[in-house]
């Protein structure tokens, strides 16, 4: 390294102590500690505890749901992205990026508005004649939320692995006699694994720690293990047990970095 | 190759500088002619105007903050993460942060509005909580009840145990609040709603948590949107947003539950370590005035403790309206919230997860 570079560096090497690191260490510190401040491992084990337990399965489940959604809906699209002329698909994405331009909080209480018992979408219904859908303030309102956000998350390092697959390599298997399910489960879907693992980790991690989308679409009824967390925080003002159980989150994510370094070696998967 | 290095060294400082800068930035003094106040009071609590006369009339600059609830209020003022001056808490949050040495005496001498303008009875109601009357100022008081749409029920409401009723699934919306939610509950089953005797708490949350189907959503201030808008037939509300969402839709009641129910008052207070105390208690004063106290009621009709802004109330109605200004005399089981300290706290929260999970 040269004393270019390192001086270079200086303000990205400043960011992460200030903002990454020294946040970190006091997680560490807080959930680590108890109110008199001695160790203790108590507010980690508090994960035990019948509704924090309850409240991890839960968000476990709901982020798995929604990850595996957001998989299903994003990879034909992408394919279709893929296979399109640059002229047609960057007009296709700029369609699904121009919501992020908009607060996601914004978009979230759209929602509630949209489902809500004498909202847009019943309006409509009732107004055809048709059964009303009473979805808000349960489990599945949350999980459309998820989707909803996430999804781009999954569709871009889609899209990115598989526009990279060499035509050739395609042509070759079909050359060699394989049907174009074989292509597919042989050559398609093994080569766009980064791209796979990336976007399941970008969809899975924000779902697994959200805490918006269940307050707002949930009706504060369900509680994810992001809600224990934040209350924890701002009205039990317990520092000491939301940090514990976040250093319990961190495993979780820890766990998912680990598998997407396992599979995505090349670091191919990043986005765009 | 050595003009480089320099260049990009130059370039890094800029930008150490220029970052600095904009973090001390917010943690100078100054603003108005006059120096700044920085507010923090619960979220659509005052009329915007108000701050402006008193920007104009005085010359100080108001930096103005809210919050949603007591309990997000506290560790925020606590942790000292922000350096508030004026915070509008209520009852039991003032015990507890007096518990907790972080208010300052008010010097009365300064506020003449205050001394003057705010009735008696409140100053003596506000000893349950400040004992001497040393640390608060009245703001706005009133009752927790239930609001209800008369074209979605099918009898008048009059008590807690209706929330129960499975008739209206999917059509009650509580407090998301944990004093809140929990006083319904032990009203319900007969008990103090500053009990922190663990078996009648535990009763009390397993009927929340039996009443948890039938809730459609817990939340805050949005009840009074979705009251209004018609999305469910029985609210547990504040008594100020009465007036308010009366007025936007006809069909709705006020009620005082049978049980009884939660008084409570909402005072300002000089945090002890506030940077601009003089300002403050202008600020707290000027707040006390008649004809601004009456133009903060119009705008929140919450109902004011403020005896020179009642006689400023133009429609007789409101001035002597029985929700705004109710007779208390009528209700021998209003209780007022004390605080239960560091273990009764941790009691309710702990039990308020429970609900919550379950």
């Amino acid at each position: 390294m040269t004393s270019k570079s390192k001086w270079l560096s200086a303000p990205y090497v400043l960011w992460s102590v200030v903002f990454i690191i020294i946040p970190l260490g006091m997680i560490f510190y807080y959930g680590l500690t108890d109110k008199t401040g001695a160790f203790t491992l108590e507010n980690i084990t508090a994960i035990m505890t019948a509704e924090h337990r309850k409240a991890l399965w839960l968000s476990l489940l709901l982020s798995l749901i929604s990850t595996l959604i957001c998989f299903l809906l994003a990879y034909p699209l992408a394919m279709i992205l893929a296979n399109m002329k640059v002229s047609q698909h960057s007009f296709i994405i700029l369609i699904f990026i121009l919501p992020m331009w908009m607060n996601f909080l914004l978009r979230t209480l759209a929602w509630q508005t949209l489902l809500e018992k004498s909202g847009v979408i019943n309006s409509v219904l009732t107004f055809l004649h048709l059964p009303n859908i009473n979805i808000i303030n349960t489990p599945y309102a949350i999980v459309l939320g998820m989707v909803y956000n996430f999804l781009p998350f999954m569709v871009l390092p889609l899209y990115n692995a598989l526009s990279k697959i060499d035509e050739n390599v395609i042509n070759a298997a079909r050359d060699l006699g394989a049907g174009s399910v074989h292509t597919f489960f042989r050559i398609i879907l093994p080569l766009s694994v980064p791209g796979i693992i990336s976007g399941i980790t970008m969809v899975f991690v924000p779902a697994l720690t959200t805490f918006v989308i269940s307050t707002l679409l949930g009706g504060s009824k369900i509680l994810l293990i992001g809600n224990v967390i934040e209350q924890e925080f701002t009205q039990a003002s317990n520092w000491h047990l939301g940090s514990g159980l976040s250093i319990v989150l961190m495993i979780f994510i820890i766990l998912n970095m680990i598998a997407s370094a396992v599979f995505d070696k090349d670091g191919e998967g990043g986005i765009l | 190759m050595k003009n480089k290095t320099t260049r990009a060294a130059i370039l890094t400082l800029s930008c150490l500088l220029t970052s600095m800068a904009a973090l001390t930035g917010c943690g100078a003094s100054g603003g108005g002619s006059n120096g700044e106040v920085i507010v923090y009071n619960w979220g659509e609590y005052i009329d915007p105007e108000t701050i402006e006369m008193f920007e104009k009339e005085t010359g100080i600059k108001v930096v103005y903050d809210e919050f949603e609830t007591n309990e997000t209020m506290f560790p925020k003022v606590e942790s000292g993460a922000a350096s508030y001056d004026v915070v509008c808490p209520s009852d039991y949050m003032i015990s507890k942060m007096i518990a907790a040495d972080m208010l300052a005496e008010l010097n009365f001498d300064n506020m003449p509005n205050a001394k003057a303008n705010i009735g008696a009875q409140y100053y003596e109601q506000s000893r349950g909580f400040d004992p001497d009357n040393k640390y608060s100022v009245p703001y706005c008081w009133g009752t927790v009840g239930i609001l209800y749409n008369q074209t979605m029920v099918e009898e008048p409401i009059t008590n807690w145990a209706q929330l129960w009723d499975e008739k209206y699934a999917d059509n009650i919306l509580m407090q998301d609040s944990v004093r809140d939610a929990f006083m319904v509950a032990e009203k319900l089953n007969g008990f103090s709603m500053n009990t922190v005797d663990p078996d009648e708490l535990a009763v009390a949350r397993d009927s929340l948590i039996e009443q948890k189907p039938l809730v459609q959503a817990y939340v805050i201030d949005q009840v009074r949107d979705k009251m209004i808008g018609g999305e469910a037939a029985i609210g547990v509300i504040y008594s100020g947003e009465a007036i308010y969402t009366q007025r936007e839709n006809p069909d709705l009641v006020y009620v005082i539950p049978e049980e009884g129910t939660n008084i409570w008052i909402d005072s300002w207070v000089i945090l002890k370590d506030a940077p601009n105390k003089e300002n403050a208690e202008k600020f707290i004063d000027f707040m006390c005035r008649g004809d601004i106290a009456v133009k903060n009621f119009e705008y929140i009709t919450y109902s004011t403790p403020n005896d020179a802004a009642r006689e400023l109330i133009e429609d007789e109605d409101i001035r002597n309206s029985e929700i705004a200004f109710p007779d208390l005399s009528q209700y021998d089981n209003l209780e007022v919230f004390v605080y239960l300290g560091e273990e009764g706290d941790a009691l309710y929260n702990e039990m308020w997860k429970e609900v919550k999970s379950n």
